[in-house]
């Protein structure tokens, strides 16, 4: 890694990817990200004279969508990892919706009374619960009755569609619990400007420290360390990121309606020019960002991660190692599961009630996400940060022609052109690297 | 512990309560006796040939003592007690470690994720303790193959020589007393079979008993002080190595046929 000899063969960017040991798959993929955001923006601004792309408004719509997506694609990843399939997150999402939004409009007013501040809590937890009870269930007749998981959750997507057409005959369950609906977004559901900044530099730290204690862990050993201004540059692009995004997200004010209401409620003045009250972080990105940090976590720091990554690899191996892959196999499915919920939750709050049609689709989202995020359907290899880029690559596509005023048509077939042409160019890219 | 056929009446005292022992031990799949009544034994510091056709049943008579498999019938003892042993967790407990023929090393991770699969080092919050586990694995692959280098890349992308010394170090890194090596050199070059022959000397020096599995009595007769032969699931006969030349032992393996230097086994062709 650290030859002398082979350092001078090789060219400048060679010699700073193996400083800085970033990851050139990563690399490749906020690239086209950036390709994407650019050409809608420009695309827009040629067309329609008007580049709505790349602003507050839409970068932050864009967070929100997302959400929901992201957070079933780490649990997908764990999935595809150990050589399996969940084709029934969709179906699962929907159901638990329709569980929670039952629980919280039919069931719990009649005993705690309307608007009942533990109403969203019980809520939430029953539909996790609910979620990982489902997954867990899936993963033991995929574990112990060895029916591929292909099948299984096969008949998991219709199973739990059909179950929640039949828990409410097709009704739509509205209006949710007022502080659950604040999960998904919406001028209410952000944290506002001051707590975007205090997030920031929460996370901006949390970035500082990670380098250096990952410094000190390497310098305890006596393992080859990054030079100093490669640690430096990682950190100064880490925070920088962080601080751009806060400033995008507060960029973003409050539309007029609702400052509106806002000041004649708390008794403001509203000022000739309006008052400027910036949106800042919507409570789902949050949530999504938080699911990703707890599972790059478990993937990379625990044994669990350790031997998702090592079935997928070897199982056979993994089994000869002692690891009880079948145990693993039912908690993998039960987590995404638990997910599932927690995307449940999220969607459902964003629209303010649960639909019979929620969550159709989203499995070839997720799996799309895992996919182009870099997972690997041979087995044991994807990561965490890659699936919820992928997710981001998706609905920037989604959104992106939505701005634009293509066809809803077009839109599928365009979504399902990039996925088969990822999993191509990822194919290449391996194959070169190998 | 009763007299067994198998015990060689030269054996000292020291040595008279075999490291492991099974006896009589079945299993049969769907209907077929891969293993019938095979019986076999261990001592501290020897290395025991296990030898026949590819299919005679070693390599799954193997597996039972390795805990990939649990046998029908029969009993292991280990120091003389009787052992259980149904999962590969039990035999690691009673110090039982196995290099399998196909090594059996998660391709996707590198080398000391591999030698601490299913035994990680945790760090006092109970994360995985990569730096340490490292840091091991360097110490280890240093005594074991000085010229490995390659702590942070894929052991899918080291060579069958690394490779090798990835699953040999697992094997050999946790205090094991019984080591199985299931057709250790198969893949390897003429160097790297010297290299294993010198690392079983030494592991016999350690106390450490090996039981080495092979189809080819060439890579097993000068490294073993006896051999064990299978035919069809049974076992044909067992033999110091001094005291029979390899063309018996080829007949006990080809035919069956039990030479006069062994003692023979309820595989043994009746004459």
């Amino acid at each position: 890694m650290s030859d002398p000899n082979q350092d001078k063969q090789d060219s400048a960017l060679v010699r700073f990817l193996r400083a800085t040991e970033v990851d050139t798959r990563l690399l490749g993929m906020i690239g086209a990200l950036m390709l994407i955001w650019l050409g809608f923006h420009f695309y827009g601004v040629i067309v329609n004279d008007y580049g709505a792309f790349l602003t507050p408004r839409n970068l932050w719509n864009l967070s929100v969508q997302t959400s929901s997506i992201a957070v079933m694609a780490t649990g997908m990843v764990l999935v595809i990892v150990t050589r399996h399939i969940d084709l029934s997150v969709g179906s699962l999402l929907g159901f638990t919706a329709m569980i929670m939004g039952v629980t919280q409009v039919w069931v719990l007013p009649q005993f705690l009374g309307l608007g009942h501040p533990l109403i969203w809590v019980i809520t939430v937890v029953v539909g996790i619960t609910f979620g990982a009870l489902i997954g867990a269930f899936q993963g033991f007749l995929i574990a112990y009755l060895s029916i591929p998981a292909f099948i299984v959750t096969l008949g998991g997507l219709l199973i739990w569609r059909g179950a929640s057409y039949l828990v409410a005959r097709g009704e739509t369950i509205a209006p949710v619990d007022q502080t659950f609906s604040l999960i998904g977004g919406g001028p209410h559901g952000t944290i506002g400007a001051t707590g975007s900044i205090i997030v920031g530099v929460v996370f901006a730290f949390f970035i500082i420290l990670l380098l250096i204690n990952g410094r000190r862990q390497r310098l305890r050993f006596g393992f080859p360390t990054r030079p100093m201004w490669a640690e430096l540059l990682i950190g100064g692009v880490g925070v920088g990121f962080v601080a751009a995004a806060v400033m995008v997200m507060n960029a973003y004010p409050w539309p007029k309606g609702v400052v509106k209401k806002y000041a004649a409620a708390n008794n403001i003045e509203v000022p000739e020019g309006g008052i400027f009250i910036s949106h800042g972080f919507a409570i789902p990105i949050l949530i999504a960002i938080g699911v990703g940090v707890l599972m790059t976590f478990l993937a990379n720091r625990t044994r669990f991660g350790r031997y998702v990554f090592a079935i997928g690899g070897n199982p056979e191996a993994a089994e000869l190692a002692g690891i009880n892959t079948k145990k693993m196999t039912m908690l993998i499915f039960a987590l995404m599961g638990a997910l599932t919920g927690i995307a449940a939750v999220i969607a459902s709050a964003r629209l303010k009630s649960a639909t019979l049609a929620l969550g159709q689709f989203d499995e070839l989202y997720v799996i799309a996400a895992a996919v182009i995020g870099g997972t690997s359907f041979a087995g044991g290899i994807g990561t965490i940060y890659g699936a919820i880029l992928g997710a981001l690559v998706m609905q920037s596509l989604q959104s992106g022609m939505v701005l634009i005023g293509f066809d809803a048509a077009i839109q599928q077939m365009v979504v399902g052109g990039v996925l088969v042409v990822a999993v191509f160019l990822d194919n290449l890219y391996r194959r070169n690297s190998a | 512990m009763e007299n067994h056929a198998q015990i060689n009446p030269d054996q000292n005292a020291a040595q008279a309560v075999p490291l492991v022992e099974m006896k009589d031990i079945s299993i049969s799949f769907g209907g077929i006796h891969a293993v019938d009544k095979a019986s076999c034994d261990l001592y501290p510091g020897e290395v025991v040939g296990l030898l026949g056709h590819n299919g005679a049943g070693k390599s799954t008579l193997i597996k039972i003592l390795s805990g990939a498999y649990t046998r029908d019938s029969g009993a292991i003892y280990v120091d003389g007690k009787e052992a259980t042993i149904t999962n590969p967790r039990h035999a690691k407990e009673y110090g039982i470690e196995t290099i399998y023929q196909t090594l059996a090393l998660a391709d996707n991770v590198d080398a000391a994720a591999n030698l601490y699969l299913g035994r990680e080092l945790l760090t006092r919050w109970g994360t995985l303790d990569d730096a340490a586990m490292e840091a091991e694995t360097r110490k280890v692959m240093n005594r074991l193959n000085p010229n490995f280098t390659r702590f942070k890349d894929p052991v899918k992308q080291l060579s069958g020589g690394q490779r090798q010394s990835v699953a040999i170090a697992r094997a050999i890194h946790f205090n094991a007393r019984i080591l199985i090596m299931d057709e250790p050199t198969a893949a390897l070059g003429p160097q790297e079979t010297e290299q294993v022959g010198q690392l079983i000397h030494q592991l016999k020096a350690d106390g450490i008993g090996i039981f080495l599995i092979s189809h080819d009595i060439h890579d097993v007769f000068d490294l073993a002080d006896r051999v064990v032969v299978m035919k069809n699931g049974a076992v044909v006969g067992a033999a110091r190595t001094s005291d029979v030349s390899k063309d018996e032992v080829l007949g006990m393996i080809i035919l069956g046929k039990c030479p006069p230097g062994a003692t023979p086994g309820p595989g043994a062709l009746q004459e």
